[in-house]
């Protein structure tokens, strides 16, 4: 679980800044400490130079013994008595010291920078001679004194920010809620919507990290608004086609009771027959519709020997006396997979649709296309006004040429179960006689991408 | 009544067609707008039953056209597309009167009656001239408080002269009234019913305009 992105960022920020001030108060603490051990060296030196010169500056051999050098008063009385001096002859006879150094001789070597245990305590210790007058001056100091004085120094570091540290929390917890303001806001503004609201949000003054969520967000928005208003519309047209059929059954159920004319009212059932099939039907293909529309995958039933295919759906269609219907030998051969349902569903209502239309009398005929991929039929019945060809795969529309029952969702579910199991289909009117023919073509195999246009178009197709 | 009925659904338009020839009127029906502006042209009509959703266009276009041209024939719009907005768009494009899909049938032909009655400039339902009273939506009639006895037809040729007592109706316009295109007319079948007419509501009722036609004799 992520948790709250303010705690978050809160935690992250903070442990950083700690982080660094920690690696910022490890470096002034080296580097001070080498720079003070630099200065505190240098002063070991010129003590030690200033000794040498001061006990070298009395004429003739140097004492036996030096009156006691009191060392001068610290500044501030913590650092007092920071520096000892020993005052040796070649020979190795202490000459003098001052007060409070130590009476063990301070170092052994007799020039340069040295470092010993006196007494418990780290001594440095700086060591020159004076060879012509004989005698040797040690000048050394506490290294405990000088780890106190660091410490003194980043003590005074951390002190303050100890103090300023909640303070610093308090501005990066008030910075990260006002930073992350932007998503609070079209939060709100998501909240307090209804299903139905599928205004952009306002991206215009959100910044722009924020920005691609909200780009997202409207993009989203913008396909559910299409969906809705898809399905909106398919309601709509299938609340007004359920009316037509209603509709008549009512007039004609009126007709019947009013009439006292036996041929009237025989007519007016007759009617309500129809009006029923009608109704019937439209509610079946509304079902199929739906059906097809909510599943996106079918199965692939493997090979389907496409003659035996069409030939189940012929048998089990009624047929009208007059109408003859021919299933051409050259279909023998052609074998398609796919799914069968999907296939079976577009060859019944093409064919239904061709019988429908045919008033009458005269030939549906099923054949195979140009190429083993196309199955043609073809009708000999009016055909489709060309101004009406366009429109006629939309969802409804019923042109002039109309049969008595249809619902004008025919050619929908057969291309849309086409496109379910990969096909396509071309519809026209016959080039050489009168009639309407429909091709069913399956798409080549490596056509992911079509499936995926296929349905993209389907969204945006108009109703 | 003799009424144009522009709706592309064969059996709602077969159903119309026979319900308001039980209401007494005489219907003809066509599918598209063409036809309609066809009909409307070479015929006359009391009124006109038009659906929306036409399959060579819109019915409110129709409408428009046709109130644009001058013709003030009563259109009632009947249509599966009844939402409030829809109602007011067909009303506010010239039409009459408005029926949502399903309707009911008496409701239909009320409605159309109203709306003839009201292009006639008349409120009261029932048509007077002098003793005689005529109730379209009951289809009977009275001379002085006493019901006559009419058939459909009689019913037609008297309610076409009471429409308007003083102008006359030339033979021909009462033929149209009293069948539809598909209807065979018989020869003298205006005379018969007039004098059948006379025979019931006394002879000085209906004047005779020779040459022209017939109207109610001016009280």
């Amino acid at each position: 679980m992520i948790g709250s992105l303010r705690v978050r960022l809160f935690f992250v920020l903070l442990g950083a800044t700690g982080i660094v001030w920690i690696a910022a108060v490890i470096w002034i603490y080296a580097s001070s400490q080498r720079e003070l051990e630099n200065v505190l060296d240098t002063r070991l030196q010129e003590a030690a130079r200033m000794v040498v010169s001061l006990v070298g500056s009395i004429e003739g051999h140097v004492p036996e013994t030096l009156p006691e050098l009191s060392s001068a008063p610290a500044v501030t009385g913590n650092y007092e008595r920071q520096l000892s001096c020993q005052v040796w002859s070649i020979q190795g006879r202490m000459i003098g010291r001052s007060s409070g150094a130590p009476e063990q001789r301070l170092s052994d070597q007799n020039a340069g920078f040295s470092e010993r245990q006196i007494d418990g305590e780290t001594w440095r210790v700086y060591a020159t001679e004076d060879a012509a007058k004989g005698f040797r001056v040690l000048v050394g100091d506490r290294l405990g004194l000088r780890e106190r004085l660091v410490a003194d120094l980043i003590k005074g570091l951390l002190w303050p920010a100890l103090l300023i540290a909640p303070l610093l929390g308090l501005l990066i917890w008030i910075s990260v809620g006002r930073g992350l303001r932007p998503l609070q806001a079209i939060a709100s503004d998501l909240v307090g919507r209804d299903a139905d609201d599928m205004r952009p949000v306002d991206a215009s003054r959100t910044p722009s990290e924020v920005m691609p969520l909200a780009t997202a967000l409207n993009a989203l928005f913008d396909k559910v608004a299409l969906a809705r208003r898809h399905e909106r519309e398919i309601t709509a047209f299938a609340a007004h086609e359920l009316r037509s059929p209603l509709t008549g059954l009512k007039t004609q159920a009126q007709v019947a009771l009013a009439t006292t004319d036996p041929a009237v009212a025989r007519a007016a059932l007759q009617q309500i027959l129809v009006a029923v099939d009608r109704a019937t039907r439209l509610v079946r293909q509304l079902l199929t519709l739906a059906r097809l529309d909510a599943r996106a995958e079918t199965d692939d039933h493997g090979r389907l020997p496409m003659r035996a295919v069409i030939n189940d759906v012929v048998r089990m269609t009624p047929r009208p006396d007059g109408v003859a219907v021919v299933i051409d030998d050259d279909l023998t051969g052609v074998t398609w997979s796919g799914n069968r349902e999907c296939l079976e569903l577009a060859i019944r209502n093409l064919h239904e649709n061709a019988i429908q239309h045919m008033q009458g009398a005269g030939e549906v005929r099923w054949r195979a296309g140009a190429s083993p991929r196309s199955i043609v039929i073809e009708d000999t019945g009016p055909g489709v006004p060309e101004d009406e060809l366009p429109k006629i795969g939309q969802r409804f529309f019923r042109g002039r040429n109309k049969s008595a029952i249809g619902s004008g969702l025919g050619l929908a579910i057969t291309s849309l179960a086409l496109d379910r199991t990969g096909a396509d289909l071309q519809i026209g009117n016959r080039h050489d006689r009168r009639g309407f023919q429909a091709e069913i073509k399956l798409r080549a195999l490596d056509s992911g991408a079509e499936v995926a246009r296929g349905r993209a178009q389907k969204l945006t197709e108009p109703v | 009544m003799r009424i144009l009925v522009v709706e592309d659904d064969a059996m709602i338009a077969d159903g119309i067609r026979a319900g308001l020839a039980l209401a007494g009127a005489s219907i003809d029906c066509v599918a598209t707008c063409e036809d309609a502006v066809t009909a409307l042209s070479a015929n006359s009509f009391s009124a006109v039953v038009l659906d929306i959703m036409l399959p060579d266009g819109s019915g409110i276009d129709l409408l428009r056209k046709l109130r644009a041209g001058g013709d003030t024939t009563p259109v009632l719009l009947l249509t599966a597309l009844d939402e409030v907005g829809d109602r007011i768009a067909g009303l506010d494009s010239g039409a009459d009167d408005y029926l949502g899909k399903p309707f009911d049938l008496d409701e239909l032909g009320a409605r159309l009656r109203a709306i003839i009655r009201r292009r006639d400039g008349r409120a009261a339902t029932c048509l007077e001239h002098g003793a005689i009273r005529l109730f379209p939506a009951d289809r009977n009639a009275t001379l002085e408080g006493a019901p006559v006895p009419l058939s459909r037809r009689e019913f037609a040729v008297l309610h076409a002269l009471m429409e308007r007592p003083g102008v006359v109706r030339s033979r021909g316009e009462l033929e149209e009234r009293l069948y539809g295109w598909g209807d065979e007319i018989e020869s003298n079948a205006v005379e018969v019913h007039i004098h059948n007419l006379r025979a019931k509501l006394g002879r000085a009722a209906i004047e005779t305009i020779r040459g022209i036609g017939y109207r109610m004799k001016p009280l």
